[in-house]
């Protein structure tokens, strides 16, 4: 238990705040990858057939090549990429991305293919009635959208969507690879140094255990909330 | 674009694919075993019993299977006791702790499927079996064993593919399999994109083909129930 103290002496603040890196990177992962669906669920229900076709691929892609490849994909290539776009600008120095944000950016692509996933499905299991009778009644965009397709959508997709979570956050473990100091590359440096791995890597099953629990009551109540009414 | 280093390294990529589907093939043998067990034990009536099961499934599912891989690997060695025993043979050897750690993972989300697909036979199928006289070895494998895999087989195949793209966590225990080889080659070129392309083609076309694989059981067993 000493391992645990605050201070100089255990590694209890330094997993606190690796605990906290984890939350930060999660939520932001998660907001990035609803952008990513809001962009591509559009295109994945769309008729034009090209758009759909990019739609597609976007989804399968990520959801068939392992998050790793995909982590390494972006902490090799992201920062040629922006010198590449740099360059262009006429910027030749080197440039060094953030770990947190090629975090986030790499595990936010991913969770964005699941969310596309379960809006797509959301969207398709609303009643066509809806549509027309909002169309009908002659409601302007804003309404038609904001009023009364997205909240049937949210109601749907919120027990999926905590689902999407639970994967983004065990998702963010993987990002240790990159030097990101989370729970995972806290626990892996605080075993180095006192070379008492199964303690420390048991202690990180405990506090994912615990984000994963406290998370599922948070979202049980917003489940409840949404489904109100029906 | 690369095209002579994606030419290059797709043998080595095509051979690291072997390990990662042996690491596939045997830890799903080994899970389904482990899921059928703990699917049993969920619909005990003992209620230690059935928390035992269920405490099982919720921590192998409610941490991240990288923390699993490390606990096993790293973590085990620690306890001075089991290297004196035989089974140190086993753990000292980072295809085994991969192998322990994914059956083990994919055996929680396997019950959890399994375990539904058997609450959800209606109880008169049951119960008109058991009215026509017959024994209930064949009611089980006759009646429930085949409404069972109808109705697991979409998750399963779900569950394949996840598990497909959990074996890619084995090179983080030094393991060379697709996605660790892959890894290795983009660290020596900086070729990220070109190599993403190539080991990525792979892991789709494995995608695929089990995606397909799962299709054609779908419809074979897509009897109406």
């Amino acid at each position: 238990m000493e391992l645990l103290y605050f201070g100089d002496k255990g590694w209890g603040d330094e997993l606190f705040f690796a605990t906290l890196m984890t939350i930060a990177v999660s939520i932001t992962a998660m907001i990035i990858g609803f952008l990513f669906a809001a962009l591509f669920t559009p295109l994945k229900l769309s008729s034009n057939k090209f758009l759909n076709t990019i739609g597609n691929a976007y989804t399968t892609v990520i959801r068939g090549v392992p998050e790793l490849l995909v982590i390494y994909l972006f902490f090799f290539g992201g920062s040629g990429a922006i010198m590449f776009v740099a360059s262009i600008f006429g910027y030749n120095d080197y440039i060094e991305i953030n770990a947190f944000l090629t975090g986030s950016f790499s595990i936010g692509i991913i969770s964005g293919a699941y969310s596309t996933e379960v809006f797509r499905g959301a969207l398709q299991s609303i009643d066509k009635g809806q549509f027309e009778a909002a169309k009908v009644l002659g409601f302007n965009k804003y309404i038609y959208f904001f009023k009364i397709i997205l909240p049937q959508m949210l109601r749907l997709a919120i027990p999926n969507l905590s689902n999407v979570w639970q994967i983004t956050l065990k998702d963010t473990s993987l990002i240790s690879v990159t030097g990101l100091v989370e729970i995972m590359r806290q626990s892996y440096i605080a075993a180095g140094s006192t070379r008492d791995p199964l303690f420390f890597y048991s202690f990180a099953a405990v506090l994912y255990l615990m984000l994963t629990f406290l998370s599922m009551q948070l979202l049980n109540r917003l489940e409840t909330k949404f489904s109100k009414g029906y | 674009m690369d095209i002579e280093l994606m030419i290059n390294s797709f043998p080595k990529l095509l051979n690291a694919t072997l390990i990662t589907l042996k690491l596939l093939s045997v830890s799903l043998i080994v899970g389904l075993f482990i899921g059928l067990g703990f699917a049993i034990l969920r619909m005990n009536n003992n209620k230690l019993i059935n928390k035992f099961a269920y405490g099982y499934s919720y921590i192998f599912r409610g941490t991240p299977l990288l923390v699993q891989i490390f606990i096993i690997y790293f973590g085990l060695g620690q306890i001075e006791y089991l290297r004196t025993t035989f089974l140190w043979v086993v753990l000292k050897e980072p295809y085994w702790c991969a192998i322990i750690a994914f059956s083990l993972n994919t055996g929680a989300y396997t019950s959890e499927i399994l375990r539904s697909a058997f609450q959800t036979i209606k109880p008169g199928y049951l119960e008109a079996g058991r009215s026509l006289g017959i024994p209930s070895k064949i009611i089980f494998t006759k009646i429930q064993i085949p409404i069972a895999i109808k109705q697991s087989l979409p998750a399963y195949g779900n569950e394949i593919i996840l598990m497909l793209k959990g074996t890619s966590l084995a090179s983080t225990v030094t393991l060379m399999d697709l996605t660790g080889v892959a890894k290795y080659i983009i660290s020596t070129t900086f070729k990220p994109v070109e190599v993403f392309i190539v080991a990525g083609g792979i892991y789709l076309f494995m995608t695929f083909i089990i995606h397909n694989v799962i299709k054609y059981l779908e419809k074979k067993y897509g009897f109406q129930t």
